[in-house]
């Protein structure tokens, strides 16, 4: 037992019939004030903090370079977002 | 998706006078998180916005009931339970939710909390907490734990607070809870049963005030504050709430919905009151 | 089944009671209180009363709550009230200036016991004049009705009701011991026969068109919950959307409206009555269970060959400052006794176009009619 047999136990049965959904991130620059929670709990590590700055001089997130198809649509950066500037739509 | 698409609204936006965005939260502040939550468990609820009305009292947390687009009333320091009372008496039929910080809602408001509890008085009651009166710059209150530094206790503080969930279920209430504004779906599901729930339901959220508490506190960064949540927070429903005090050192935060239970609101037992007395009176 | 009101006719009856008959009558359904002598046997009536007419009466655990329960309740859309005395009425003052600048109608009842602080529970003061119009902090204005019978206390309390909704304010009746405990006749008119005012409510379907706050109108509809109003109520200065504001234009703005719509009306909320006045060199100024003893003293010194007249005020707030000004400028001297150290004759004293003698008498009792026959000669002579 332990971690191997909890892998396998975890592992979806029908996995071969799941679609990993493909999210995309939508933001409102004006209302981002960098507080960092959409790229730090982000759970695919897919934001980061760009170098755009918004009129009150807030950097507010751009998606990760080699990451532009890792968004799982999970809503966390939208859910955690306190500022309501962010969030995601599923692609279909 | 390539990049981050620029957007001019939020699908919540609807439930929220939009124009007013950014808010005047500061950054990380987790009141914004709370409100949002609010706002999607309004649309959860199937209960049209119509028939939601927000009441806040005074300060950081006080300000929510001026974003959502509702009947929404920003009332005067501590008494929004109270104002809340008397609107849900009238009209019983509206899901009333007051949101306040822990200074309006446990210390200047205290009184007004531990009897609408004892009433079990039908309204919600989200107490966004973070261990300070942030709006006034940081001064201690009613739930600042033990030692910790505000503008008001420099030396540490030597006031033991409240334990909220414990103290409100003692009352009476219906339903209690405690989240932190990382538990976002825990706090959207507590806040969705809440509306369901007949009688005083009450949810203490754990929040970050970096520049007026997080500063003097070890937790300089809105990020170390909810870092030390997903370390320390333990979800335990059943929790012994005489143990779940709150003191910023380590210790297990435990967090859950801990009293769920059916008991005759307070609107409940008015209306039988009336039913029984309606039609005794011959005049004088 | 009865419909629970009050039968119409002669009746006997003690003045806090009368209140609560009244209130009933104005479609009064909600109210909130404190237990505080000597004004309690209107909260306990009430308890009695409202739901047999479908209405609450709750207990709070403070006034501070009891006003703001009101507050809310008023905003429901129902007409509420609460009862109280000096310590009370103290405590009230944070929530009348959330009424006031939320333009929540509802009445406050105050039946003035003798003061300061805790003072003596169970005898007379009229020590609550000036707390009335400025308790509470910042600019605002308060209509304050002042009665001296049963009669006037039921009148009083139907007419608060009706200027509270007519001008979205709180109103305040502001009864003394006397008059709340005090056994007299009471004749309540037919229902029909009493001109009852209902609030303008707002029409939800206006609000693609206007903005909820119009500070250039006389008195704006009142957005009711549940309605599809969806307006936020502030205690915070707001701009005409309803949203905090700290611009000094639209403060002016604001607080112009609001101390307007009782200025712009004072004329029409003035109430008093005359005896005697019209030959008279002396008059006598006097509002409450004063009065009373002021048209024995009238009585009196007429008896002994004074010209002497009296000014009851029924509205104190506004202070019917036209009235003070017109008969002082034909009479020799005003006289204004009151039980308290003197309060309402400053205002008196500010609009007077004559000398004006105070007589102050505060031990918890009435004022004597002979104490006020003594400053007539006085002032006669």
């Amino acid at each position: 037992m332990g971690a191997l047999a909890l892998k396998i136990l975890r592992e979806p049965i029908n996995l071969a019939l799941f679609r990993r959904p493909l999210g995309q991130v939508y933001i409102i620059p004006e209302r981002c004030k960098e507080c960092g929670f959409c790229w730090s709990f982000c759970p695919m590590d897919v934001l980061e903090r760009s170098d755009q700055f918004n009129p009150n001089g807030y950097r507010y997130p751009r998606v990760k370079p080699g990451k532009e198809n890792d968004c799982i649509n999970c809503k966390m950066c939208s859910l955690i977002c306190p500022e309501l500037a962010i969030y995601t739509v599923e692609v279909s | 998706m390539t990049q981050v698409v620029k957007a001019q609204r939020h699908p919540r936006d609807r439930l929220l006078r939009s124009e007013r965005l950014p808010h005047i939260w500061c950054p990380g502040c987790g009141i914004g998180i709370v409100m949002a939550a609010y706002a999607d468990a309004i649309e959860a609820s199937g209960i049209p916005p119509e028939k939601h009305v927000c009441i806040s009292g005074i300060g950081c947390t006080g300000r929510v009931s001026g974003y959502m687009h509702l009947d929404s009333f920003h009332t005067t320091h501590g008494r929004a339970i109270a104002f809340a009372t008397g609107l849900s008496l009238v009209r019983p039929d509206l899901e009333v939710t007051v949101i306040s910080g822990d200074g309006d809602i446990c210390t200047i408001g205290g009184n007004h909390l531990i009897h609408a509890a004892r009433r079990n008085v039908d309204i919600n009651v989200i107490m966004v907490n973070n261990f300070n009166y942030g709006m006034t710059g940081g001064q201690h209150g009613g739930t600042t734990p033990l030692g910790a530094k505000t503008y008001t206790s420099p030396y540490g503080n030597f006031e033991n607070p409240f334990n909220i969930p414990y103290l409100v279920a003692a009352a009476g209430a219906s339903f209690v809870a405690r989240w932190t504004t990382l538990h976002v779906r825990q706090l959207i599901n507590a806040i969705k049963r809440m509306m369901s729930v007949e009688g005083f339901a009450f949810i203490e959220v754990i929040s970050p005030c970096p520049p007026t508490f997080g500063e003097f506190n070890n937790f300089p960064e809105a990020l170390d504050m909810m870092e030390y949540f997903r370390k320390h927070s333990v979800v335990d429903h059943n929790a012994d709430l005489s143990k779940i005090d709150i003191r910023l050192q380590g210790e297990p935060l435990v967090v859950g919905n801990f009293v769920d239970r059916r008991r005759p609101s307070y609107q409940e037992l008015i209306q039988e009151t009336i039913r029984r007395a309606s039609g005794r009176g011959e005049g004088i | 089944m009865s419909s629970g009101l009050p039968r119409p006719g002669v009746h006997f009856m003690m003045g806090n009671f009368a209140c609560v008959e009244a209130a009933i009558l104005a479609g009064c359904r909600f109210f909130a209180g404190y237990p505080i002598t000597p004004s309690s046997e209107i909260f306990e009536r009430a308890c009695v009363r409202f739901p047999q007419v479908g209405g609450i009466a709750v207990e709070m655990e403070d006034e501070m709550a009891s006003v703001a329960a009101l507050i809310g309740a008023s905003y429901a859309g129902a007409k509420a009230m609460t009862a109280t005395s000096g310590p009370g009425f103290s405590l009230m003052m944070e929530n009348i200036g959330l009424a006031f600048i939320m333009e929540a109608p509802i009445v406050i009842v105050n039946v003035q016991r003798a003061g300061p602080s805790t003072g003596i529970p169970t005898l007379i003061g009229q020590g609550d004049v000036m707390q009335a119009r400025w308790g509470s902090h910042g600019d605002l204005e308060t209509v304050v009705y002042a009665p001296s019978s049963v009669q006037e206390f039921f009148d009083l309390t139907i007419r608060a009701f009706n200027t509270a909704e007519r001008l979205r304010t709180p109103v305040i009746v502001l009864a003394d011991q006397l008059v709340g405990l005090m056994w007299e006749k009471v004749v309540i008119p037919p229902a029909e026969e009493i001109e009852i005012v209902e609030r303008k409510v707002m029409d939800p379907r206006l609000l693609s068109t206007r903005l909820p706050f119009d500070y250039s109108a006389d008195v704006n509809p009142m957005p009711i919950v549940g309605t599809g109003c969806r307006v936020n109520i502030d205690s915070l200065t707001h701009d005409e959307r309803g949203y905090p504001t700290t611009s000094q234009e639209v403060s002016d703005r604001m607080l112009r409206y609001l101390l307007g719509k009782i200025r712009n009306h004072a004329r029409e909320l003035w109430m008093y009555k005359e005896f005697m006045t019209d030959d008279a060199e002396v008059v006598v100024v006097a509002y409450g269970s004063t009065a009373r003893s002021a048209l024995n003293a009238v009585k009196q010194a007429r008896s002994r060959g004074i010209k002497a007249g009296l000014l009851q005020l029924i509205t104190i707030w506004p202070f019917p400052s036209d009235v003070i000004e017109r008969l002082s400028q034909r009479v020799n001297v005003l006289v204004v006794p009151e039980i308290n150290f003197g309060q309402l004759v400053h205002p008196v004293r500010e609009h007077a176009k004559c000398p004006v003698i105070e007589v102050n008498w505060a031990p918890g009792s009435l004022i004597e009619p002979n104490v006020i026959v003594d400053a007539v000669e006085v002032a006669a002579a």
